[in-house]
């Protein structure tokens, strides 16, 4: 008999973030399909009871939880030490997780500490022939497993928007409150702030429903012989702007700076995409100037609908790859394209 | 006050990333097709990491730094012969799979093993960096299991920089959620550094440093001690490609005015 614990941290404001939904809703599917499971919820944070409460109508039949001053922090040691014993208090067999940040840098080492194995990047969970089996991609997106295990527990960390979020209910949650005894070793470490751009200047917005993919053709010599950075910057900021985009980059583009080739000053390691880059997942994407043939496209193997602006009509990245290829110059297009959104839209 | 460390990168191989990546039905579980005969290079990440490395030996008087690396004997060589002319470093070679569908705890456990076993490691000097995952398996497990298993409890993922204090702390700067990094200061080592890009170039190639560094490379490519991974327990359904060919409209004859009123009527739907 599995017992299935979902294993949450709490946002500063106390709530849950969507990913965790997403987990609940994989674990509760998985709770359903498997005869005399049990489902459990951990919680970790400075406090945890509004949290619980905003769940209360899952299908979990009891709530453990640390909290404290200590396990605000995103901290190794303090967290690796809360979940720790939210395992132990559970006796967990099996433990989804949203694969946020603070849980990925955690989570393997406790399922180390506990025994157990650790997968990450799961975007599928499903019951066959009785054992649990997850899907998971490897080589960078590129071929997709199925795999299954039994050591426990076993720690199965959901890749944030690979699922739907539950839509549980909330209510009043009794919360069993664990113990942990942290020594001056686990503070070792501080968390002092959070570096980002300012509102502005942020390019990287994972909630958008549209991905803007720059290739290096943006910095490329155009039809009149020269490069025009000035101008791709002045429409590249512009159409983020007015359409609210997240802004993605091949890693060509973004390793021009150091080669030191002129850039685009405001792409940094963040927005690459693809190989050694992030795969983000949007509901649509828009690819200019890009280039480069299937180890170069995996940046958008998670994009729903696709379009692509390229002067060349057999560009490895558009085609097979986007539902539509326009054979155009980026420049003028995404010219026009901001010129629109200006006034107002399409008429 | 300046700090020596010692630095033990941990990295392996994987398949240069232009290639046409195939999975079959081997053995001992899924493989790729021709794996032995794809070219290899460093992991990205890896590399990102062993050049970080590198960079903060450089700065901080006395430091050094060894490579790691897991994979088969004869790949490990011929990456070696680019890698070694990058940076300095010292070669600890395990003769084993590099493959990306082998158990991320199995490498750990070898992994942490061979960081133990690297004569006079100074624990309190010690910083283990690696790639945050692998192009490979992508496990984003091992280094934390590595940490684990040599007790650091003091461990970082996404790092994209380290600054080292004038008080001996380290500040560091970790990759989290909608582009933004979280700063924290940790009291110093060990620490345990899973690294994402950093913000090095790829240094040039550096037929010195190569030569410096062939010299303990080949020994210890031939003393590379073998390494069994099982993946007991693990068992794969399958592995496949994504069969996600898309029919393409490929539109060649509209004005930019056009397609600009047709992307934008695309994305407000």
């Amino acid at each position: 008999m599995e017992t299935i614990l979902v294993l949450a941290h709490t946002e500063n404001d106390g709530s849950l973030a969507k990913p965790v939904r997403e987990a609940l809703h994989a674990a509760a599917a998985l709770h359903k399909s498997l005869a005399s499971s049990k489902l459990l919820v951990g919680l970790i944070g400075e406090n945890i009871q509004a949290a619980a409460n905003s769940i209360a109508a899952c299908p979990a039949t009891k709530y453990f939880g640390v909290t404290g001053a200590d396990f605000t922090q995103s901290r190794y040691a303090t967290d690796a030490a809360a979940a720790e014993a939210i395992c132990k208090a559970a006796q967990a067999t099996v433990v989804v997780a949203p694969a946020t940040s603070r849980w990925a840098r955690v989570l393997p080492g406790v399922a180390q500490r506990l025994g157990g194995r650790a997968d990450t990047h799961v975007t599928g969970v499903a019951v066959v022939d009785g054992k649990i089996s997850v899907s998971r991609w490897f080589y960078k997106q590129r071929m997709e497993g199925t795999l299954t295990r039994t050591q426990r527990p076993w720690f199965i960390g959901i890749d944030p928007g690979s699922q739907t979020p539950c839509d549980c209910g909330t209510g009043t949650a009794s919360v069993e409150m664990v113990a942990v005894n942290l020594t001056d070793a686990s503070r070792r470490t501080t968390v002092v702030g959070i570096r980002e751009p300012k509102a502005d200047a942020q390019t990287i917005r994972p909630d958008a429903q549209l991905l803007f993919v720059t290739g290096a053709g943006w910095t490329k010599k155009q039809a009149d012989g020269q490069t025009h950075l000035p101008e791709a910057e002045k429409l590249i900021l512009g159409f983020l702007k007015a359409s609210r985009a997240s802004l993605g980059s091949s890693k060509s583009l973004v390793d021009l700076g150091g080669e030191g080739q002129a850039v685009l000053p405001f792409l940094s390691h963040l927005n690459q995409i693809g190989q050694t880059g992030a795969t983000p997942r949007h509901a649509k994407g828009l690819s200019t100037c890009c280039h480069g043939e299937e180890p170069h496209t995996v940046g958008w193997r998670f994009i729903g609908e696709r379009r692509a602006i390229s002067l060349d009509p057999n560009c490895g990245w558009a085609r097979g790859k986007a539902d539509v290829l326009y054979v155009a110059d980026a420049f003028a297009v995404i010219a026009k394209v901001n010129e629109l959104l200006a006034s107002g839209g399409a008429t | 006050m300046t700090t020596a460390y010692q630095i033990v990168v941990c990295g392996s191989i994987v398949p240069d990333p232009l290639q046409t990546l195939e999975p079959v039905v081997s053995p001992g579980g899924p493989a790729l097709k021709n794996e032995m005969m794809l070219p290899a290079v460093l992991d990205p990440w890896a590399g990102h990491a062993l050049y970080e490395a590198a960079n903060l030996a450089k700065n901080q008087p006395g430091s050094k730094v060894w490579l790691i690396s897991l994979g088969p004997k004869a790949k490990l060589q011929q990456v070696m012969m680019t890698v070694a002319q990058k940076v300095p470093f010292e070669l600890v070679a395990l003769d084993g799979s590099a493959s990306g569908f082998t158990d991320a705890t199995e490498t750990a456990a070898a992994l942490a093993e061979a960081i133990a076993a690297v004569s006079n490691l100074d624990r309190s000097k010690l910083l283990v960096f690696g790639g945050w995952e692998s192009a490979s398996r992508g496990a984003v497990a091992t280094m934390q299991d590595v940490g684990e298993r040599l007790g650091i409890m003091d461990q970082f993922q996404g790092v994209d920089q380290i600054t080292v204090n004038a008080d001996g702390s380290l500040e560091i700067l970790e990759r989290i959620e909608g582009g933004k990094h979280q700063v924290s200061k940790c009291a110093g080592a060990p620490a345990l550094l899973g690294w994402a890009t950093g913000n090095l170039p790829e240094p040039k190639n550096n037929p010195q440093v190569g030569m410096v560094n062939m010299r303990t490379v080949m020994p210890a490519l031939q003393k590379a001690k073998p390494v069994k991974l099982t993946g007991e327990g693990l068992s794969f359904a399958g592995v496949a490609l994504p069969k996600q060919l898309r029919k393409t409209k490929i539109v060649k004859d509209k004005s930019p005015d056009d397609i600009a009123k047709e992307i934008v009527e695309w994305i407000k739907t």
